[in-house]
């Protein structure tokens, strides 16, 4: 694989996870628990459909050929998308989407920070834009950790539910495979291993705070996204996205 | 990459910091004139420029669409005018990574500059330096109180906006989140009014 190859690789990972979990964050639209909610909900799944447009418009620079970002959101299948299983698992109750985004935030602060190093001049300005998003998104879940985990007995139940669903989906996110190590090495990716640590920590004080705890995480978790190999979930997330593209190939709005 | 390594050598987790979740606290700012960064310095010394100035006129025409009181001038979003022979070129940045209204200001600026008879126009789109609000100029922000929304507070850990509509200092929080995701949502428990704050970032 050419170096440019790797790296169109790579960024279309980027926009793969930020796409998906934009979609599911925009299922709540319209159905949120109350007005403002509704509203921050899909104010956040903006933010990471901006992004997602970001990466992928950058993808299509990097193939030439006339692509564009719309190539890669809507005409590949299940099997070319890289995203991890997180994103894609749907919403369910509150809870479930919450502590979802709450991971997928603590997460993103400290990748975006450290990908404000990389070698590659145009992720870092994304990572510039990303990261201030991200902070007023980890503010947001974190706080709603707290008030579910510290609320009712059915608030806290459906939390700690939640949770334990969950964790099984974390390892993926820190997973290195080879095709990552290289493109660590030469300085353009983020090594998520470095800060699983702090991940963790930031997790478990908030945690503690909402009065809830993370089960014990074996070896083993969830994992095959990268790979293309995804939940059923995503075929279904797939097909209401590309819908019009792929009833009416090459429309033009 | 420069990132710091928080795992001891046998993997497992020594005791790190967790990640800070409040924006950075104020720094004693009073009476302080506060520098421009770089970039914003270069671009409003453009501004000025007898060649760019008609077309800087023409674009001031390109307003925020979420806030008519401001063109993209005054957000900062117009960064830069380059003319090359026939060839105008306008280079805007986006302020949030998915703010809509890019694609309605793209489509703007070219009408606005083809409608003056331009007709050789490029629009580029500029993610570095990210766009932050203190590009915004002090005129920009007293337009934008007057037009009923609080203006955005720089350095500071926790806003307190004044009231749009009676300028009272008892303003409350009801949502991070507003009628944007650039914008919060406050209260007035003064006049009881609801306004939008448009956060620092």
């Amino acid at each position: 694989m050419s170096d440019n190859d790797q790296l169109i690789k790579y960024v279309v990972r980027l926009g793969d996870d930020a796409l998906v979990i934009g979609q599911r964050l925009l299922e709540w639209c319209s159905n949120g628990p109350f007005l403002e909610e509704d509203l921050a909900l899909s104010n956040t799944s903006l933010d990471f459909i901006g992004r997602a447009r970001f990466f992928y418009s950058y993808a299509a620079e990097l193939s030439g050929q006339g692509k564009t970002e719309d190539d890669f959101a809507y005409t590949r299948d299940c099997r070319d998308f890289s995203n991890c299983l997180i994103y894609e698992l749907p919403r369910g109750d509150f809870a479930f989407s919450y502590v979802r985004q709450f991971f997928i935030d603590a997460f993103d602060v400290l990748f975006f920070e450290a990908m404000q190093s990389s070698s590659n001049e145009h992720l870092v300005a994304i990572a510039d834009k990303a990261i201030k998003e991200s902070r007023y998104h980890l503010r947001h879940s974190s706080e709603w950790m707290r008030r579910l985990g510290d609320g009712t007995s059915e608030s806290h139940q459906r939390l700690q539910s939640a949770i334990n669903s969950l964790t099984e989906f974390v390892g993926e996110l820190f997973e290195v495979d080879d095709f990552l190590e290289a493109m660590i090495s030469d300085g353009t990716a983020v090594d998520p291993r470095l800060f699983q640590a702090q991940w963790q920590a930031t997790v478990n004080t908030v945690f503690e705070q909402a009065t809830v705890s993370l089960p014990e995480q074996g070896e083993w978790h969830q994992t095959g996204g990268r790979e293309g190999n995804h939940t059923e979930h995503l075929g279904h997330l797939l097909s209401e996205l590309q819908f019009m593209q792929r009833a009416y190939p090459g429309l033009q709005w | 990459m420069a990132s710091k390594d928080v795992t001891s050598k046998d993997m497992t987790p020594i005791a790190v910091e967790p990640v800070i979740v409040e924006p950075a606290a104020a720094k004693e700012t009073e009476g302080v004139i506060k520098l421009l960064d770089h970039d914003e310095w270069l671009r409003r010394q453009s501004y000025s420029d007898s060649l760019l100035s008609p077309i800087f006129q023409l674009l001031e025409n390109v307003k925020d669409p979420e806030i008519p009181a401001l063109s993209i001038w005054d957000m900062g979003i117009l960064r830069r005018v380059e003319s090359r022979g026939d060839q105008l070129t306008v280079v805007i940045t986006p302020t949030y990574s998915g703010c809509p209204a890019m694609d309605l200001i793209l489509e703007q600026i070219d009408t606005e500059l083809r409608q003056a008879g331009y007709q050789n126009i490029k629009v580029d789109v500029q993610l570095s330096p990210a766009w932050t609000t203190s590009w915004m100029s002090e005129d920009a922000r007293q337009r934008m109180q007057q037009s009923g929304i609080a203006p955005p507070q720089e350095s500071v850990s926790k806003a307190q906006p004044l009231c749009p509509v009676c300028e009272s200092k008892e303003t409350e929080l009801i949502s991070e989140y507003g009628s944007t995701a650039c914008k919060a949502l406050y209260r007035c428990t003064s006049c009881l009014e609801p306004f939008d704050y448009f956060k620092a970032f």
